[in-house]
């Protein structure tokens, strides 16, 4: 009997340490316990390039992500790339004048949405959308910009 | 001369459809003797004990080195472009979506599944199945249901366990000892890693590789030619093939999920 209560405890000690890993898998190490689809309300910006912007991408203000990217679409009526973006409920006093641009995090980093709030006094509601964008900088475009004007210099 | 190598690749070929057949009745038979076991939940803790509690030890400590290395052979590359904050990323995607289900299941095999199969191969050799059948107690029941219960059941915990006990063993050398910042190794994990992407399907791949590795194991016992030759043969075969099993399906199923 003493024999079998061993058994049973050190299985119960082994399930309960099973399922407290998962519980840190879900909490500590993935994004569940940052930010949810569920408090979250989505607004669309147009820009003209999205460059390497990827859904999942954060979305920053002043440098604190408060969202993520949800989908990227093409809008063939306008030849526009548009961006559908959660930002977190706690944020939900956006001026209806902020811009949205598309930064590069260091020089081969990731690529973000930053959001520069604006002087409203009316706020961005659940779909709506951001007017002021600013479309990806295209590392190779500028390269190819530098060196045509260097070219140009010389002649 | 090529009439007989043809013959014989024939022989193996056919020997091989008809352990697969055999085997995917016997799986069909194991799972219809899963629900007897409801009553009796003794058998069910005591292989619980052997094949998981005592896979503990190798468990943890595999999954403290592989982190501790990984963290340091990361940090030692990572830290050339400047970015040793993403470390914690790093590793732990490639411990919750790969290493720790495939390696899991790798020791399991060895540890557990091989005993498994020597244990019910044993007591085929000594007819202690037979005897079982005598009395009217089916041993696919008695004795093979719940060893596979317990491997199928045991195998996501312990891949759950050796990955949090990696991204611990990786924190440990990344933050305590090679100075990287704090807030910053969890806070990059938390945004790269995602619930159902990533902690989620490796989930699911740890229960597939339980599935499988279980099931080889307690089929090859059983099948087992009873003598003392044919249970060692046996216990080989089980780590052989669990180990091919879980690369291959490792294969696929990172392809099925991660593909696109």
């Amino acid at each position: 009997m003493n024999r079998e209560r061993t058994i049973e405890v050190s299985v119960g000690i082994f399930v309960a340490a099973g399922l407290a890993a998962l519980f840190m898998l879900a909490m500590k190490v993935s994004n569940l316990s940052a930010l949810g689809e569920r408090g979250g309300y989505t607004l669309t910006a147009r820009f003209e390039n999205v460059g390497g912007l990827k859904v999942r991408s954060p979305v920053r203000i002043g440098g604190v992500r408060v969202g993520h990217v949800t989908a990227i679409d093409y809008d063939m009526q306008n030849y526009e790339a548009i961006v559908t973006l959660v930002v977190d409920r706690r944020y939900d006093r956006l001026p209806e004048d902020t811009s949205a641009s598309i930064y590069t995090a260091g020089l081969l980093g990731e690529q973000f949405i930053g959001l520069e709030p604006g002087g409203s006094e009316s706020f961005l509601g659940d779909g709506g959308e951001i007017v002021q964008t600013q479309s990806a900088l295209v590392l190779e475009n500028l390269i190819g910009h530098f060196l045509y004007s260097k070219a140009a210099e010389g002649s | 001369m090529i009439g007989g190598w043809l013959q014989s690749l024939g022989h193996s070929g056919l020997c091989f459809f008809v352990r697969l057949g055999r085997s995917a009745l016997f799986m069909g038979r194991v799972a219809a003797g899963l629900p007897s076991l409801l009553p009796l939940p003794r058998l069910l803790v005591r292989e619980l004990h052997s094949v998981g509690v005592l896979s503990m030890a190798i468990i943890v400590l595999s999954g403290l080195s592989v982190g501790m290395v990984l963290g340091l052979q990361m940090y030692n590359t990572l830290v050339d472009f400047g970015t040793e904050e993403s470390l914690g990323p790093v590793v732990a995607l490639s411990l919750v979506r790969e290493l720790g289900p495939v390696l899991t299941a790798l020791l399991f095999a060895g540890r557990a599944g091989s005993a498994l199969t020597a244990e019910i191969g044993l007591m085929k050799a000594t007819d202690q199945l037979s005897v079982m059948e005598m009395m009217a107690v089916d041993p696919l029941k008695r004795v093979v249901a719940p060893r596979f219960l317990a491997g199928f059941l045991s195998l996501p915990l312990l891949a759950a366990i050796f990955s949090a006990v990696g991204i611990l063993g990786s924190y440990f050398v990344g933050v305590g000892l090679l100075g990287v910042d704090d807030g910053a190794f969890w806070s990059q994990m938390q945004s790269k890693v995602d619930l159902q992407e990533d902690v989620i399907n490796g989930v699911i791949k740890s229960v597939v590789f339980g599935w499988v590795c279980s099931w080889i194991a307690v089929f090859e016992g059983y099948d087992a030619v009873p003598t003392t030759e044919g249970v060692s043969r046996a216990t080989t075969r089980t780590v052989v093939h669990s180990a091919f099993a879980v690369l291959g399906l490792d294969f696929v199923l990172t392809a099925l999920m991660f593909g696109d």
